[in-house]
């Protein structure tokens, strides 16, 4: 187990959208812009990264019965941390994000990583793990809400891209959208890996 | 003992239809609804018909040369999947909403799940649906009818079932005038989709393959009859408000839905009673859609919406094999 390895397999062997399709609930609904995406995806980043530093951390002092009440309890205190520090001082995103915030505390990808890996790995692979597979998040979240928000408004990260003509394709920034667009992308990835062996 | 004496499993007799034969029947039937498309919008449905026909065709070669496959426009299932793409089109549609509604109703109504006999949504009404939700001005700006020798090109104005909608919502009543033009109804000189006015083109095109038995009664029997008995309990209920069966029956796209949408052999139940219940149920949708939803018509989204029960509908309407009890049959 080498630290680079822990910290690349969250970008794309593991990616926590593309290839374990863990979080997908956010990944789908808040992904209408890049921006969007960015910022959902830095959100979870911080969060998964501290609840690892704590989980880690605590590993041997939490009794393993009570251990997913007490990993929810750790990450719920940094989602609160995360979405005070929104509403302070990025607004127009905390508005767009909506509940989607407080809801980071049940994404899957972060319990899962905190009972998976910090919970039986020690402090620094535990951290390099949660910046890898935060990073792999949002990336994810960035290329899906890049290509919905192109497709859709026809912009990108709020710069027009196909000029004033274009007649933007609203049902990508719709629901059904975020399915086609994720559906896609995941089928572009299986065809990449295919040629690649 | 010359003669061999050939053992195999079911089918013994084969009708001889081969999908091609289908679709070449298929598209014969439509024939005379793209003929008064023609005689009714110009030009201007004509352009349609090819946009979407030629594109349908363009994309499945497109598709299936780059996942390697054969190559099958041959067997006539796209060229159909475009001419009723064309037909669930307003006659003003733009080329680019034409030919993007032929690349989706090929690439991400079929050929992503598999290709012809996996897709689970009929893929012209996946299209449809894709370009009225994400266009819809364009989707929504209708041509009066302008025959040939008028001298008009195209005059825009309102279906009969997008005026009766924007009355109700208005007033709370009904236009009186909008019930009297039954015979313009039926014949299609009215506003609406290119393929969608004129019943009884449609109804012509439909003969000819319950003719053929392509069609068998079940589907489009229960969806008109559900239509109209549906609709007529809003109608006695208070017939100041809510229009007539006949109404329904004849504007809108109930009847190219109902004989051409929702009998697609993919996309709809296999068993009898199945159909039965697939067609039942798009009448009760469509009915709630026209008089209860946001959009004035409904029933693209009622096939739909059926075809993705349709999977469960098949495994509740299983026919029981002969010689088992009803208990003992495994699932």
């Amino acid at each position: 187990m080498t630290l680079s390895r822990e910290f690349r397999k969250g970008l794309w062997r593991e990616n926590a959208v593309f290839r374990l399709l863990l979080g997908l609930c956010p990944a789908l609904a808040v992904t209408t812009s890049a921006e969007n995406g960015l910022g959902m995806g830095l959100a979870t980043t911080f969060v998964l990264v501290c609840s690892n530093i704590v989980v880690s951390s605590l590993r041997k002092v939490i009794p393993p019965k009570v251990r997913i009440p007490s990993f929810i309890v750790v990450i719920a205190s940094f989602v609160t941390v995360v979405q005070l520090c929104m509403e302070a001082y990025f607004y127009d995103l905390y508005k767009a994000l909506g509940i989607f915030i407080p809801l980071i505390v049940v994404n899957c990808l972060i319990l899962g990583r905190a009972e998976a890996f910090a919970s039986k790995n020690r402090l620094v692979p535990a951290v390099v793990d949660g910046v890898g597979m935060g990073l792999g998040f949002t990336l994810a979240l960035f290329v899906l809400g890049a290509v919905r928000e192109l497709f859709g408004s026809g912009t990108l990260l709020g710069y027009s891209v196909f000029g004033e003509a274009y007649q933007p394709l609203i049902l990508m920034i719709l629901p059904p959208g975020a399915f086609i667009a994720m559906g896609l992308l995941l089928a572009g990835m299986n065809l990449f890996d295919a040629r690649k062996q | 003992m010359s003669k061999q004496l050939y053992l195999s499993s079911s089918p013994h007799i084969h009708s001889g239809d081969t999908t091609s034969k289908v679709m070449r029947a298929v598209l014969y039937s439509l024939l005379p609804a793209c003929a008064v498309a023609v005689y009714f919008f110009g030009p201007a449905a004509l352009t349609v018909l090819l946009i979407a026909t030629l594109g349908c065709l363009a994309t499945e070669v497109v598709c299936q040369r780059l996942m390697g496959q054969p190559v099958t426009i041959a067997d006539g299932s796209a060229a159909i999947t475009g001419v009723l793409l064309a037909l669930n089109l307003p006659p003003s549609s733009p080329w680019w909403l034409t030919l993007l509604g032929a690349v989706i109703a090929i690439a991400i109504g079929k050929q992503v799940y598999g290709g012809l006999g996996s897709n689970p949504f009929n893929p012209a009404l996946v299209a449809r649906v894709v370009l009225l939700i994400s266009f819809p001005v364009q989707m929504t700006t209708w041509s009066s009818p302008t025959p040939f020798g008028s001298g008009l090109d195209l005059v825009t104005t309102a279906t009969p079932l997008g005026e009766w909608k924007n009355a109700v919502m208005l007033t709370g009543q009904m236009p009186p005038e909008l019930q009297s033009g039954m015979v313009d109804y039926f014949l299609g000189n009215m506003a609406g989709c290119i393929g969608e006015v004129s019943a009884l083109a449609l109804l012509l095109g439909a003969g000819y393959l319950f003719y053929k038995r392509i069609l068998t009664w079940h589907i489009p029997a229960t969806f008109v009859g559900t239509v109209v008995l549906f609709s007529s309990v809003f109608w006695l209920a208070s017939p100041d408000k809510y229009p007539n069966p006949l109404f329904h029956l004849l504007t809108g796209g109930l009847v190219l839905g109902a004989f051409y949408m929702a009998t697609d052999m993919v996309t709809t139940p296999v068993s009898t009673k199945g159909m039965l219940f697939f067609g039942v149920g798009c009448g009760v949708l469509t009915v709630l859609i026209r008089l209860f939803g946001g959009y004035p018509e409904g029933v693209s989204f009622a096939i739909l919406l059926m075809n993705a029960a349709t999977p469960l509908i098949d495994r509740y309407t299983r026919p029981k094999t002969f010689g088992t009890s009803g208990q003992g049959a495994t699932s």
